[in-house]
């Protein structure tokens, strides 16, 4: 199934719809405000705070913002079992502890988040989000807190380990959805549009010259 | 040590005080007089200051757990907590001293009405505290552990209520601070034993240095009480990584 918010808020976006394409990694960039993660939430099932009108259609999804929202009192490799422990299930070990290898946390999994970096942290919360091993996984804006560094190698990190599945990931970043996302789309007060996305398999290389060509028509676009 | 330098400046003022103006001790006692009935009513003051700390400790430890009870079912019922949640802080503007007589009518004149008082102390400040950190999660984990799919009760026991332990910790401080004033009213009115009836009978037979060194044993009573729970509630927040 294609997940899809088609509806409108008054007062935040007038009558727009998102349809997500199965298995692809789907960027939304907009200004701050503009109810990018008001569509993310509705898709997630959470509370918005706002009146929306319109209908969703979704599935089970894993969320990760950028507030990693991790529980401060388990430890990494807690709470990347965590889901299985909040439904009530048995935490499958293996499989955290192969996620601790695919994001890179080896010998870090006892430690408290408290005590790890804010990339670490992320890793930590990228985990976490593939154990959920949802068919939908929603990204809000979960790097852009990190450095330019981080951001390039969180971000493609969390591009290959999540090839595949159907992702929405919000951002604010031209760079990072020109690098990232199979489609683009670009929320204004107007409404939603998509941008062509350069060509390639994801995550595309920074400094390739169709992805700056991407990263600059999409700056265009956020300033229009 | 600055505490230390301060305690002794005030009890040297307090001395010299009571030389320059010739008070009579049963209106100020110096501070020495009030060492030396400390000493010599030591076998009064040792068994009264042993009865007033356990009723203390009774019920400080039966107002947190109902305290803990309370918090956690009005954050499992939000009904229930909308219903309790005004009469909490009307409890808190009842001055509790006025139900120390009632307490000794209902509850006899043993142990049980002075442990009563102190619950009734101490419950208030813990459920108060505990149901303000029950219902407000933090909103990062909140999104988190309601797209996993958590049932009400499993938000609450593995993010509301572990996220809330500070604010227990804070409620349990106050808790503390006021728990062996609740024993002292308790045995004020309506005790023979304990700190609180030595400190009326001292008075009624104008032994105020007496008077005095009970409320000194009183003070060190409750400093010694909360240090010992301050430390080890700091002890196992940081052990949990807060």
């Amino acid at each position: 199934m294609r997940p899809t918010v088609s509806g409108e808020v008054p007062g935040l976006f007038g009558p727009l719809e998102l349809v997500l394409e199965p298995g692809r990694l789907t960027c939304l960039l907009g200004a701050s405000g503009v109810g990018k993660s008001t569509l993310l939430r509705l898709l997630a099932g959470l509370p918005t705070g706002v009146e929306f009108r319109g209908r969703v259609a979704s599935q089970p999804a894993a969320l990760m913002g950028q507030d990693p929202g991790l529980f401060s009192w388990l430890s990494a490799a807690r709470n990347i079992g965590l889901g299985a422990r909040l439904r009530g299930q048995r935490v499958d070990n293996a499989r955290v502890a192969a996620l601790i290898r695919a994001v890179g946390l080896e010998g870090l999994e006892r430690r408290l988040p408290a005590s790890l970096s804010g990339g670490q942290r992320q890793r930590v919360a990228l985990a976490r989000t593939l154990a959920e091993d949802r068919p939908l996984v929603l990204l809000d804006e979960p790097f852009s807190a990190l450095d330019v560094a981080l951001r390039l190698q969180i971000g493609d990190m969390a591009a290959r380990l999540l090839a595949g599945r159907t992702v929405l990931m919000v951002t604010h970043d031209p760079a990072e959805a020109a690098r990232l996302g199979d489609r683009i789309l670009v929320m204004t007060p107007a409404g939603l549009t998509a941008n062509p996305a350069p060509p390639g398999p994801v995550p595309r290389p920074h400094d390739a010259p169709e992805v700056l060509a991407a990263q600059a028509a999409l700056t265009g676009r956020l300033l229009a | 040590m600055r505490a230390l330098l301060a305690l002794i400046a005030a009890l040297l003022l307090w001395e010299a005080l009571v030389r320059l103006t010739g008070l009579p001790p049963y209106l100020l006692p110096s501070p020495l007089a009030v060492g030396g009935a400390l000493w010599t009513h030591r076998a009064e003051i040792a068994p009264a200051a042993l009865l007033t700390g356990w009723e203390t400790l009774l019920g400080l430890m039966l107002g947190a757990v109902l305290g803990v009870g309370t918090a956690v079912a009005m954050a499992l019922w939000p009904r229930l907590g909308r219903a309790l949640s005004p009469g909490l802080i009307v409890s808190q503007t009842i001055p509790v001293f006025a139900l120390a007589p009632i307490l000794t009518l209902w509850l006899g004149f043993g142990m049980a009405p002075k442990v009563a008082m102190v619950v009734l102390i101490v419950f208030v400040p813990v459920a108060q505290a505990l149901y303000d950190g029950l219902m407000s999660p933090p909103s990062a984990q909140l999104d988190v552990a309601r797209t996993m799919g958590a049932s009400n009760w499993a938000e609450l026991r593995h993010l509301r209520f572990p996220a809330a332990l500070p604010r227990l910790a804070s409620g349990l401080r106050l808790g503390a601070i006021y728990a062996p004033v609740g024993a002292v009213i308790g045995e004020w009115v309506g005790g023979a034993r304990g700190l609180g009836a030595l400190m009326i009978h001292a008075n009624g037979r104008m032994r105020i240095d007496l008077m005095f060194a009970a409320l000194f044993v009183v003070v060190a009573l409750s400093l010694t009480l909360y240090t010992v729970i301050d430390r080890s509630l700091s002890r196992l927040l940081r052990a949990r990584g807060f």
